[in-house]
């Protein structure tokens, strides 16, 4: 089993008392930031983001050096947005940064900013965040007072300024451009794309959103540089991912592992395996939002990547990785994420608004056993209408679990239909 | 005459100032505010929607709209503490469901009712990433938001007893 000889997020694994800002310095913080502002030009630091192969976090998995590229340098001014709204279920890994490590995510969020020339980055955190939010003003303030944000920062014209935002219970703000309408004060809708935001963001102007997690990674791929980023995890998903582990397993919670970690290393060697009497039926790689894989031993010799997860019918994504076993119904597992989806729905396109709403009524009569196979059919038709028509990724998020629990659980389903008469 | 701009003069300039100047900044205050508005009133009442939107210089409708889009404003008084617990996909895997069931039975309500003192309303709730933690509830209050993790329902119960006594 791979164990980390080091963190390169988790430091504070590492580290005793990382989220003070002694500690931090003593550590080697701010030496990247230092280096960025009084040595290097925004593309160099571009170039060296790119060259590393670092890939959006969030879920997406984006080449994060390609999107800043994409930046708008004809309007004025440029915003970066960290993006802390972590809302899916099954994610948990950007509150244990912020909350332990804080100080390298804000250095990241600065040599982001630098990178694209913005003089102002917002953090939007979920409500629910209220906490962490006090904590990472109190950090913003530490570092203002020790010269590292504010005007002339290490003597030189470069200008930063950070701000928390505290969203207020909406999964949808986790979505990009809903995200940015949330900081407007207008609802939490998502904006019709393109533009993106890096051509129009926030207020208008060009502007950069990264999750947490991307950000947290570039303060060590700043003062070590690509080549070392490149040696961990696989050529096209370098560096360690912060895998989420949660449902049926006897040790859940974060683990900082190399990209391309098998599933079978995961939940058996770090996770300690299933609860006794039980085996592993399904695992659900990318929280709620994530298709359903059957956990048979090709799918748990599967590395962990952006690549290798596709072939066994899913996405990484986020990398919160929920293990469904035996004692587990399939039918009340969608009934459940349905159940989420339909209540987080922003409502502002029908597929998603109206669809959500009528999965919510088939799953809950099928988990029930009030359905016949038709249902199951007609459950599976709503799901597919869905496809490829909702305005955001969330809407078409809804329906990957069901699609693919109908098709390969099929005797879960037939368990609890009755038969019907036509 | 806006009693949260009295009161609160020096907090609404720090909230004011996160975002540009003009008015699509001000807009940008109106969570903020509504937050700063609930902890003073224990919810959004008719006159706090009136004083947020003339702050953010919007009307009181799109101020409506917004306590109406997000679920952690209240425009209605309710249990003094809001003990919310997370009963999606990863908690229920571990149990939630159950320790929800159980805690309502011992408080003697039901999911969503309030205590007959009116402290405590027990609401299930979507994911608070705590999964790992779970069964785990947060409670939110007119002073903010706590999380309490790994629970059982005896654990719950303790936590409660000391709200009610404050």
């Amino acid at each position: 089993m791979t164990d980390m000889a080091e963190h390169i997020l988790l430091r504070h694994r590492d580290i005793p008392d990382l989220d003070q800002i002694e500690t931090y310095r003593q550590n080697g913080g701010f030496e990247a930031w230092r280096k960025v502002v009084s040595k290097m030009d925004p593309d160099d630091v571009t170039n060296e983001v790119k060259a590393s192969g670092l890939r959006g976090r969030g879920g997406a998995g984006f080449p994060t050096g390609l999107k800043w590229s994409f930046i708008n340098w004809q309007s004025w001014p440029h915003y970066v947005v960290a993006n802390a709204d972590e809302s899916e279920p099954g994610t948990f890994k950007d509150r244990e940064i912020m909350e332990s490590n804080p100080y390298q995510f804000l250095e990241g969020v600065a040599i982001c900013a630098f990178a694209v020339k913005a003089n102002d980055a917002y953090i939007y955190l979920r409500g629910e965040f209220w906490q962490i939010a006090h904590k990472l003003d109190q950090c913003i303030a530490e570092m203002e007072s020790a010269g590292y944000l504010g005007d002339k920062i290490f003597r030189t014209n470069t200008s930063l300024r950070l701000h928390t935002h505290l969203g207020a219970g909406a999964y949808i703000c986790g979505e990009e451009s809903a995200l940015l309408e949330s900081i407007e004060g207008k609802l939490g809708q998502p904006r019709l794309r393109p533009p993106f935001p890096p051509a129009v963001g926030l207020y208008g102007k060009p502007t950069i959103v990264n999750n947490v997690e991307t950000l947290t990674n570039l303060p060590l791929i700043i003062s070590r540089g690509a080549d070392w980023y490149k040696s961990i995890g696989t050529d096209k998903s370098p560096g360690t991912k912060i895998f989420s582990l949660s449902g049926c397993v006897n040790r859940p919670g974060n683990y900082e592992l190399p990209l391309g970690t098998t599933f079978r290393e995961l939940v058996f060697d770090h996770g300690r395996g299933i609860p006794e009497g039980h085996k592993i039926k399904a695992i659900m790689p990318a929280g709620a939002s994530s298709s359903m894989i059957i956990a048979n031993d090709e799918a748990l010799a599967t590395p962990m990547d952006y690549e290798s997860v596709p072939n066994v019918g899913a996405q990484l994504g986020s990398a919160s990785v929920i293990v469904i076993d035996d004692s587990v119904s399939i039918p009340w597992l969608l009934n459940k994420t349905i159940h989420f989806f339909k209540h987080e729905s922003c409502g502002k396109c029908t597929p998603c608004r109206e669809g959500t709403y009528w999965m919510m009524h088939l799953t809950e009569r099928i988990s029930q056993g009030n359905a016949s196979m038709n249902d199951v059919m007609l459950l599976q038709d709503v799901a597919n209408q869905l496809k490829g028509k909702c305005l955001c990724a969330l809407g078409e998020f809804s329906i990957e679990a069901v699609l693919t629990g109908i098709e390969r659980f099929p005797a879960d389903f037939e368990a609890v239909t009755v038969k019907s008469n036509s | 005459m806006n009693a949260l701009l009295q009161k609160y003069a020096d907090e609404i300039q720090v909230i004011l100032a996160k975002y540009p100047m003009g008015r699509a900044g001000k807009r940008s205050a109106v969570m903020p505010l509504l937050y700063l508005a609930q902890h003073e009133y224990g919810y959004i009442t008719k006159e706090a929607i009136r004083e947020v939107a003339e702050l953010c210089e919007i009307t009181d409708t799109e101020v409506t709209s917004i306590v109406g889009f997000y679920s952690l404003y209240y425009d209605q008084p309710s249990g003094k503490y809001h003990v919310q617990v997370c009963t999606d996909l990863p908690c229920a895997l571990r149990g939630a469901e159950e320790f929800l069931e159980n805690l309502c039975e011992n408080l003697g309500i039901r999911v969503g009712e309030t205590t007959p003192d009116g402290m405590i309303k027990v609401e299930s709730v979507m994911c608070l990433a705590g999964c790992d933690k779970a069964p785990m509830f947060q409670v939110q209050s007119a002073e903010g938001l706590e999380y309490h993790e790994n629970q059982t329902v005896e654990s719950a119960l303790d936590v409660i007893n000391k709200l009610r006594q404050g």
